[in-house]
């Protein structure tokens, strides 16, 4: 049980993925590659295919046609279920077992993997990663307020050391302030951890603040594919500008308001 | 009164074990069948939908009939396959009940696996939990409340219907009520009612504990009402426990002469060493196929009925041919030993009030034809049905104004008080003697001859010592002596019991004897 950083975690590769739902096409023929370690946005509006393709890299959706894969291994040559288990998933809305307490859902994986001999300090050394009191650890769920339950949510994730993290809106239903400090401290971990992470959101601000590389998707398909600073410098496509083009005028009418005051 | 009460409760720990025996095995095996398909359904919605919709089809399906539909099933089924199966007592019983536990089983495990928060259903497969470790560990857990919900529905339902299985034999607490209806001995009906309320209201009560325990994760209340309900069945099966001597069934249609009978032929069994076994109740149709089949060892029928019912005859003969010729059917189709007649005969008897006996100048049937427009009948349960009245209809012209059915306990009530103004009663009972009624000659000798007989099963045909214990009742019985048992029975006040009209009869044929 040391607390080292794993090994930095794998690369991901999307050939030709297409995903069609009847005559709808979610993602349409998408090729990507992403580097080891980095720290991916996906960015779009709702319908864009942004979370479908985000669960076509742990399987919950499959592909219709294409191949993706995880350090080099096509995922569909792995049962869905040990797949999953190598990889941690957080989700808006959160999903912690009601019937368990706080320390049993940390340890699920585990307990999946069947991993008996110390369970009890992984948790303990889990609630100190993401700054929750250790005593936390028998309470139930439903005694938590939002933000404390997702930060459970990130170390349910992170429990079986997983090298990539997949993250679909994980902070889009807390308040701002408990968003920012967990934004904030999540990217963190990454670092330290030597994640790879692919975070789905819908709010640019929080893509420009996390990610060191941008994804903009519009129906089913990739617009732009940048850094925050290119993507802020212009002349990465309309679809990119008109997302970014809300945090700046926000920026720009706070430092008006600084001014006048 | 208190010694009434006192012999009412005597049976009721029996009854009350049967009971439970046979509520917690159709619960039990609901509970089987239910659960998976539960699973599947919440998987599938076109499976929820046709196996929720048989479910309710059969919850549509009053449960008397229900019961009384698995006797003809389970005897077809018995006659496919070569027979060995008991289409009587316990097993049509529990397969009616069973089915009448699923809709409850069923829709509350399908509300409870599809009503499962689709978060933690999504979280279970992002972890990587294969189908069935999200079985065990979400789904079944979160609906588990609902689920158990559902069983206490299932409980408490089983528990109040599975008092009609006397009607097919099975004992139960509805023996007590079945027996006390017919022989309007209210302190035996209230006995039953109580002992089932109670029973179902302590397992809902427990169940419901168990239930709020799952619902709050309380782990420890959970199992100890579990513990408690185990007891409970345990001492359910207790009387099951070593008891595996040769006990007799002896079988009896719903009045009280058939259950005098019967406790008469019990107390002769008991006296040459043997234990028995009362089955009360049964209906026309279903006592001699059970007596056939083995289901009961002994009952008493009537000539007329085996002739008209079993045997197809509208013809008719004199009374001694048609018990000889009965005899020879019954052992040749059945392997049925007809021991002989009791003495005494049962028949169908057209009675009016002695008021309209005399206004009306009423004596044969012949006279009631004149008059039946302007009366109304009132008949049992069974004899609008039945092929005699078809004979005195295709003999005598009559035409009521109206026709009822009653439970015959209260058809003579019916007839003394205006309600009807004439019943088929029957000739052996002695409510007619003590309400003065006046019975109707039957000139044309429409009805047959109903002779009350021995009919003895297959399997102790051969058994000399069971016949030579009864063998002495054939040609004991004089009808008056009838009639006065079935009035200690069926009076309004000093009632006895069957079993106290059947020892002072007892008694009478051997006095009689003696002289």
């Amino acid at each position: 049980m040391n607390s080292a950083p794993s090994a930095s975690g794998p690369a991901i590769s999307l050939q030709n993925v297409r995903r069609t739902y009847g005559a709808i096409t979610a993602v349409d023929n998408v090729s990507l590659d992403i580097a080891a370690g980095s720290f991916v946005a996906l960015v779009g509006l709702s319908g864009s295919g942004k979370s479908t393709l985000l669960k076509m890299i742990n399987r919950l959706v499959d592909p219709t046609e294409g191949e993706v894969l995880i350090a080099d291994e096509n995922v569909k040559a792995v049962d869905p279920h040990v797949l999953r288990r190598r990889i941690g998933y957080v989700f808006q809305n959160i999903g912690l077992f009601p019937h368990m307490t706080i320390s049993r859902n940390i340890a699920i994986g585990l307990e999946l993997a069947g991993e008996k001999n110390g369970r009890q300090e992984r948790v303990i050394e889990l609630l100190d990663l993401v700054e929750l009191p250790q005593e936390m650890s028998n309470r139930m769920p439903h005694q938590l307020s939002g933000g404390q339950q997702q930060r459970v949510g990130v170390a349910r994730a992170l429990a079986t050391r997983p090298g990539l993290m997949l993250m679909d809106e994980p902070f889009g239903a807390l308040d701002p302030v408990t968003r920012d400090s967990l934004a904030g401290q999540y990217k963190a971990l990454h670092q330290k951890l030597g994640l790879t992470t692919i975070i789905v959101t819908h709010d640019m601000a929080e893509a420009l603040y996390l990610a060191d590389r941008i994804l903009v998707m519009e129906d089913g398909q990739i617009k732009a594919d940048a850094t925050p600073a290119q993507l802020l410098s212009g002349g990465v496509g309309d679809e990119a500008e008109a997302l970014v083009a809300i945090p700046r005028a926000q920026a720009a009418h706070l430092i008006a308001l600084s001014k006048t005051t | 009164m208190t010694q009434a009460w006192q012999q009412a409760f005597a049976r009721v720990p029996e009854l009350l074990a049967a009971h439970i025996q046979l509520s917690f095995s159709a619960l039990l095996l609901a509970m089987a069948l239910c659960l998976p398909l539960a699973i599947w359904a919440a998987r599938a919605a076109k499976v929820a939908a046709v196996i929720l919709g048989f479910a309710s089809l059969i919850q549509t399906i009053p449960a008397l009939a229900l019961l009384a539909l698995f006797y003809p099933v389970l005897l077809g089924l018995s006659a496919l396959l070569g027979g060995g199966i008991s289409a009587l007592g316990f097993l049509p019983a529990l397969l009616a009940l069973t089915l009448y536990a699923l809709l409850p089983i069923l829709r509350n495990a399908v509300t409870g696996l599809t009503g499962v928060a689709p978060a933690a259903k999504q979280a279970a497969d992002g972890l990587g939990m294969t189908a069935a470790q999200k079985l065990r560990l979400v789904e079944a857990p979160l609906a588990a409340p609902m689920i158990m919900a559902g069983i206490r529905t299932a409980a408490v339902w089983t528990i109040g219907a599975a008092t009609l299985s006397t009607t097919v034999g099975q004992a139960s607490l509805g023996d007590l009520i079945f027996a006390g209806l017919q022989t309007q001995n209210w302190t035996l009906v209230l006995t039953g009612c109580f002992a089932s309320a109670g029973l179902a209201i302590i397992v809902d009560l427990l169940l419901g504990m168990i239930e709020r325990a799952i619902r709050n994760r309380r782990r420890i209340i959970a199992w100890g009402g579990t513990a408690v309900i185990g007891i409970g069945l345990l001492f359910a099966l207790l009387p099951n426990l070593g008891q595996r001597d040769d006990v007799v069934d002896i079988g009896a249609k719903g009045f009280s002469e058939q259950f005098i009978l019967a406790r008469l032929i019990g107390l002769r069994l008991e006296e040459a060493g043997y234990k028995v076994r009362y089955h009360d109740g049964l209906g026309s149709a279903v006592v001699f196929q059970a007596v056939a089949a083995d289901d009961i060892d002994i009952y008493v029928d009537y000539s007329g009925t085996i002739w008209t019912n079993q045997m197809k005859r509208t013809d008719t003969v004199p009374a001694d041919d048609m018990v000889n010729e009965i005899a020879k059917w019954s052992a040749s189709e059945h392997g049925v030993t007809m021991l002989g007649a009791l003495g005494f005969e049962n028949t169908y008897a057209f009675a009016v009030r002695p008021e309209d006996a005399e206004s009306k100048r009423l004596k044969t049937l012949d006279d009631l034809a004149r008059v039946s427009s302007g009366f109304a009948f009132g008949t049992d349960l069974e004899f609008l049905e039945r092929p005699e009245w078809a004979m005195v209809k295709a003999a005598y012209p009559i035409q009521f104004k109206e026709a009822r059915s009653f439970n015959p306990t209260f058809m003579y009530p019916a007839l003394s008080s205006g309600e009807v103004d004439v019943i088929s009663a029957f000739s052996s009972d002695g409510r007619i003697a003590a309400n003065g009624f006046v019975v109707l000659e039957d000139g044309k000798g429409a009805v047959p001859s109903y002779e009350a007989m021995l009919l003895v099963a297959p399997g102790r045909g051969d058994d000399a010592k069971f016949i030579d214990a009864i063998k002495s009742l054939v040609g004991a019985i004089t009808v008056e002596n009838m009639r006065e048992a079935n009035y200690k029975v069926d009076r309004e006040a000093d009632k006895q019991s069957p079993k106290q009209a059947a020892r002072w009869l007892d008694e009478h044929i051997k006095n009689g004897k003696d002289q």
